[in-house]
């Protein structure tokens, strides 16, 4: 299957924007869902409610509120332009929104395999003279690793098929901010674009697929592997 | 070096307050379920803080929450061994063992390593998984890896609980090397009275929160007004040395001057031994029995008697071998008008005598 230069810069960006969203959302993700799954503090359900407003909220709403917090000309963003950072109608900014969006998914992966991991192994790493960072880098973290990237990929995959924020926030702009679901989108506008949204369709289908069959891989490893004392 | 540990804690309705110093060997924190022994023992490992308390090892101070010390756990240089092994199922035995000594700061000569694991006989297991481990091997490495961590106080819960009758008999010995070979203090918790017959250097029983009695544990298993874990566990440990095996299958030991008959031992003669003897296997007879198949017939007098609410007696006979609990009905202790002084003879069935009961 061959796509042409406008398709395939679509989904390049759209690989370029989920890789970020995913990566750099990744640590904030894992100490979220530790937070949530062990710490008890004031707010806990406010922040629980909080990570998983963009999968309630329509995305149109994330995409305005986004957009009234970081065009240029609010406080925000204002503030952050001053110091080169830039995310209204940039790819920056699509990385920001699918980050939010792929959030919760994230989060709650990432939880579900830090609360089936046996607090008692922790208090035995202790007992052998690990403070609690190294538990958590020795015993925590390898036992949570299927799970972490389990919720990595979902929040990759998210993050590909983000539209109703990105194009709120972004817009659909080719080369800058047009993902493959804005690309699709935008082709299916224009009389004979049928052809060039179908392939995009399909890439978008494998890639889905692929990162659901992979997740569902490694949350059984975990499970294993948790499980397995 | 000595642990010296006070404590009072509250959960709901039960208190505990507890006060025992433990020796080096193995002192065995000693009571039924309930009774608060793996609270003081999550106390003094720091997995929990009581509510008041002093935790120290000669001067080195563990907890004192006057002073508002309470080191965490991974200060307290600590090799616990747990009911379950708790081994970490992402690391293979190889590395489990070895896992303390990351964070023990001086690194210590892998002699150490080959030392331990030939010792607990592990050495075809290190390069596997936890998981593929039995009951017996994965409790073996648990014991190792918490050697390895070079602690100055070995805490173990309840280490053969979840074994069978097999695999405990497979662990004692260890158990009993590490009493007789290691210099730290050893705090373990049981309710068995085998495993604290066989591996008790000093008993502290617990009843109700409250430490009843503590001391040696000739002393303390010997006394009919202590019973941790109830009445049908008492029992008194004799010391006797092996003078003879018999082509019958028969050991001879002498305690105190007085012949006693077991099943064969495995161990050479001149052997000191600590045999327990189940009070409930012991019958009484105010005349000197003859023409009795029981072989082992101890004189002595009685020390004291303890009436319970059930229908049996505990009577502490004082033997020239020791002291020595028969557990009898209180129909026969007033038939028999047992009372303080009366002299009397114990008579213990030599096959009554379990092997896991006698041990070096």
């Amino acid at each position: 299957m061959m796509l042409s230069p406008a398709e395939w810069q679509a989904v390049h960006l759209s690989v370029q924007v989920s890789f970020w969203a995913t990566l750099v959302s990744l640590p904030l993700g894992v100490l979220t869902a530790y937070a949530l799954a062990r710490w008890s503090f004031p707010g806990r359900q406010l922040l629980n409610g909080i990570v998983h407003l963009p999968l309630i909220l329509p995305p149109v709403v994330t995409g305005y509120l986004l957009l009234v917090t970081f065009a240029p000309k609010a406080p925000l963003g204002g503030f952050l332009a001053e110091l080169g950072i830039v995310f209204a109608f940039r790819w920056t900014g699509a990385a920001l929104a699918a980050a939010i969006m792929a959030f919760p998914l994230m989060v709650r992966a990432i939880r579900l395999s830090i609360e089936a991991v046996d607090v008692k192994l922790e208090q035995a790493s202790a007992t052998l003279g690990a403070s609690p960072p190294w538990v958590f880098l020795t015993v925590t973290l390898p036992l949570i690793l299927p799970g972490v990237l389990a919720g990595s990929i979902l929040a990759f995959a998210k993050a590909m098929g983000e539209f109703g924020a990105t194009i709120t926030f972004v817009s659909n702009i080719p080369g800058q901010t047009q993902t493959l679901p804005t690309a699709i989108y935008a082709f299916l506008q224009v009389p004979g674009g049928e052809n060039s949204a179908l392939r995009l369709v399909i890439v978008s289908v494998i890639v889905s697929m692929g990162a659901l069959l992979l997740s569902e891989m490694l949350s059984r490893r975990v499970a294993k592997r948790v499980g397995g004392v | 070096m000595t642990l010296s540990v006070r404590l009072s804690h509250d959960f709901g309705s039960f208190s505990l307050k507890a006060e025992f110093e433990a020796p080096s060997g193995i002192t065995v924190l000693y009571g039924r379920s309930g009774s608060g022994k793996t609270t003081i023992i999550n106390a003094v490992a720091g997995l929990l803080s009581p509510k008041a308390g002093r935790i120290s090892v000669e001067d080195w101070v563990l907890l004192d929450s006057e002073a508002g010390t309470n080191l965490p756990p991974h200060k307290r240089r600590l090799g616990y061994i747990f009911q379950e092994g708790r081994l970490f199922p992402h690391l293979n035995v190889r590395q489990n063992l070895l896992y303390g000594r990351w964070f023990v700061g001086q690194s210590q000569q892998s002699a150490e390593l080959d030392r331990i694991v030939e010792m607990l006989g592990i050495g075809h297991l290190l390069d596997r998984r936890p998981q593929k481990l039995s009951g017996g091997e994965k409790q073996r490495v648990g014991i190792g890896r918490a050697l390895l961590s070079n602690p100055k106080l070995i805490l173990a819960d309840e280490p053969l609980a979840s074994l069978d009758e097999e695999r405990k008999q497979e662990i004692l010995p260890f158990f009993e090397r590490l009493r007789d070979e290691v210099s730290v203090p050893i705090l373990y918790v049981s309710h068995s009275p085998t495993e604290v017959g066989r591996l008790a250097t000093t008993v502290v029983a617990l009843e109700d929160g409250k430490v009843a009695k503590q001391g040696p544990a000739v002393e303390v298993l010997g006394d009919p007004m202590v019973l941790p874990a109830g009445a049908r566990a008492a029992g008194a440990l004799i010391e006797a040395v092996v003078i003879a095996h018999h082509e019958d299958g028969l050991s001879e030991l002498d305690a105190g001057g007085i012949r006693l008959l077991l099943p064969k031992v495995p161990v050479p003669t001149g052997h000191r031994l600590r045999v327990r003897i189940p009070a409930q296997d012991v019958i009484l007879s105010r005349q000197a029995p003859e023409g009795l198949s029981a072989l082992n017939i101890l004189p002595g007098t009685v020390e004291t008697i303890r009436s319970g609410e059930g229908p049996g007696a505990l009577v502490s006979v004082k033997t020239p071998a020791g002291s020595v609990l028969a557990r009898v009905t209180r129909r026969s202790a007033d038939s028999l008008d047992l009372a303080e002084g009366v002299s009397i003879h114990a008579i213990v069935k030599t096959l009554a005598i379990a092997p896991e009961d006698v041990g070096g």
